[in-house]
């Protein structure tokens, strides 16, 4: 009973016939016959049908295309892409958001299943914890970043400020190209723990508790039974929030694009050697501020298949060994 | 739970288990205060003045400056103008996500019609899809359609929420049983009755999550008001609260005033929900009645 909603496609839908058994009014055949339920999801189809299937499509269209939005749209065929994969700019927001999405993936996953552990085993003050630990997600990025970019200036950050209390000189938080990653993906584990605490927990939660009775009984101490039953049981969970982290972690955008917003209208987009410039930033860049459709749309799709890769890749490591 | 309870004294597992809940204590203490952190620094930070704050060491309690760097949030952006934005477009938009969502989720969920896979897979296919493929056509779109720079344009994307389907699906196959909808039409209810009695009353517990889910979304939404919202006099309280950190010196105080104001609607709104509405997230993450 433990499905989780973004799993592996459920074999579990089971449509059920709109005439029962026992009401013996035999349906119409015709799709005609059922335009109540076309009506009904309609509204829906509709506006996911204009501004989200076309536009995926229409995209991929545009990255063929060189256009600057405002002129004629010339056929290029795969120049973009060409361009794309010499261009230096491109490889290093890709090495930047990759190096990213690692350093704050793992922090997060990790964190958030102990923290689900701990919290599962304890039963005092269970809403409080709960609640408290997911406010960070509720937040918006934008004061977040706002936030971090004070924390960690320079000049006069309160980080540095209590180093400088402790006698370490300032670090270079906001201008090493190391130290910016580390920051950025602080931010992000600060916000995400929280929210896949959550659904470890209601995995947890779904464990009845005589696997573990029965665990106890025959000797097995809380890591044991931790590693050898929690972990197993939890796979699907844990293939869920990887999978949701990955699409997450590799879409950051607003955290750097706030972070040096200060610098938005120069070239140095992403901060000092631009080692923020993640690649979705650098789509904005060359779509939107350089009026680039072309190449923007380029960018975003070599992103997709990126995705696509490092989910099928998670989803391989993740699932490895499951039918040992 | 109980049966732990029961068993726990028998096995005298007490004085082994006392100490392992009092670390699990203090580890969830420490990360509540991680996360709860930046908002109590952040209203230190409002309440001073940014001299305060930068010397050495900083100034660790709240003062009196919060008025003041308040007023000078209001004299630097359109705060209330761009919030009053921001409430409409979350407001309509979640409306109209909560209506379109539940009408499309109890059809797939209740009914069997020719396409029905096929259409749902395609849903499912979707959701799995970063959004920024599809926001530079949709930018295009909007101005082509001569939008752009208007709320309408801010919302209209938002409101195929094929999450919210896919969630509101799951909760009436479980939550709705087919039993009371084949009453309901045995005692001669057509379709749309069937949805608006007897399914939407009975799945209020999953509108309301999804309600806050698509609000608080729309709200801290950023990369698409940024795009679409041109007009510097007609944004998103996000894109307001960005302009106020840019520039090379910053007047930390004030910004972090504007931070707090703009994160204390959202935050208390949550507050109020938020038991419901962690307890939704939970039950939707599991299938579990």
């Amino acid at each position: 009973m433990s499905k989780h909603r973004g799993g592996p496609g459920p074999a579990r839908f089971r449509p059920r016939r709109t005439a029962p058994a026992g009401t013996a009014r035999p349906k119409r055949r015709g799709p005609l016959a059922y335009w109540r339920q076309y009506l009904a999801i309609s509204p829906f189809y509709l506006i996911f049908a204009a501004f989200s299937f076309f536009p995926v499509f229409y995209s991929l269209y545009l990255a063929f295309q060189r256009w600057d939005g405002m002129g004629t749209m010339q056929f290029v065929g795969l120049q973009q892409f060409r361009f794309l994969w010499d261009d230096p700019v491109f490889w290093l927001s890709i090495r930047n958001t990759l190096v990213i999405w690692v350093l704050s993936t793992v922090p997060t996953l990790f964190g958030a299943l102990t923290l689900a552990t701990l919290l599962h085993s304890v039963r005092r003050f269970k809403g409080f914890y709960r609640i408290a630990l997911y406010v960070p997600n509720v937040t918006s990025i934008v004061a977040v970043a706002i936030f971090f970019g004070a924390v960690f200036s320079n000049n006069f950050g309160l980080v540095n400020a209590i180093l400088g209390v402790v006698g370490i000189s300032p670090v270079p938080w906001l201008s090493n190209p190391w130290l910016i990653k580390v920051v950025i993906s602080l931010l992000m584990t600060w916000q995400w723990t929280g929210y896949n605490m959550i659904i470890y927990l209601a995995g947890l939660q779904a464990i009845p508790t005589s696997i573990y009775e029965a665990a106890k009984m025959d000797g097995a101490g809380p890591i044991r039974t931790f590693f050898q039953i929690t972990i197993p049981i939890m796979r699907p969970i844990i293939l869920f929030t990887v999978i949701i982290s990955t699409i997450n972690g590799l879409q950051s955008f607003s955290e750097p694009q706030v972070l040096f917003a200060s610098n938005a209208a120069n070239a140095n987009l992403g901060g000092p050697g631009q080692a923020g410039l993640t690649t979705l930033l650098y789509f904005y860049q060359s779509a939107f501020l350089n009026n680039d459709y072309g190449y923007g749309a380029a960018i975003v799709w070599a992103f997709f298949v990126l995705i696509i890769i490092l989910v099928a890749v998670n989803w391989r490591l993740t699932t490895r060994g499951r039918k040992a | 739970m109980t049966a732990v309870d029961t068993a726990r004294p028998a096995t005298g597992g007490r004085r082994t288990r006392r100490p392992r809940g009092l670390t699990a204590h203090i580890i969830l203490v420490v990360a509540v205060l991680v996360s709860v952190f930046p908002f109590a620094w952040t209203i230190v930070m409002a309440t001073n003045t940014t001299q305060d704050i930068y010397k050495s060491p900083p100034k660790f309690t709240f003062g009196s400056h919060l008025l003041e760097n308040i007023r000078h949030v209001l004299n630097t952006i359109d705060f209330f103008g761009s919030m009053l934005n921001t409430v409409i477009v979350a407001t309509v938009t979640t409306a109209l996500v909560l209506f379109i969502d539940s009408l499309a989720a109890f059809t797939f969920a209740k009914f069997d019609f020719p396409g029905r896979k096929i259409l749902f897979g395609t849903l499912l296919l979707f959701m799995m899809l970063p959004l920024q493929l599809a926001i530079l056509p949709q930018f295009i779109l909007m101005s082509k359609i001569g939008w752009v720079g208007m709320l309408k344009a801010l919302a209209l994307p938002s409101l195929a929420n094929a999450f919210g389907i896919f969630w509101l699906h799951q909760y009436i196959q479980n939550g709705v049983p087919d039993e009371l909808l084949d009453a309901a039409r045995i005692d001669g209810a057509g379709f749309f009755r069937q949805y608006w009695n007897i399914a939407l009353p009975m799945i209020r517990p999953a509108l309301s999550f999804l309600a806050i889910y698509a609000f608080v979304n729309c709200w801290n939404d950023y990369i698409w008001p940024l795009v679409v919202l041109t007009d510097p006099g007609h944004v998103t309280l996000q894109v307001e609260l960005a302009q106020l950190n840019v520039g090379h010196t910053t007047d930390y105080s004030m910004v972090m005033a504007g931070v707090l104001m703009a994160a204390l609607p959202l935050v208390i709104v949550f507050s109020i929900f938020a038991r419901g509405f962690i307890a939704g997230a939970t039950e939707g993450a599991v299938q579990g009645s």
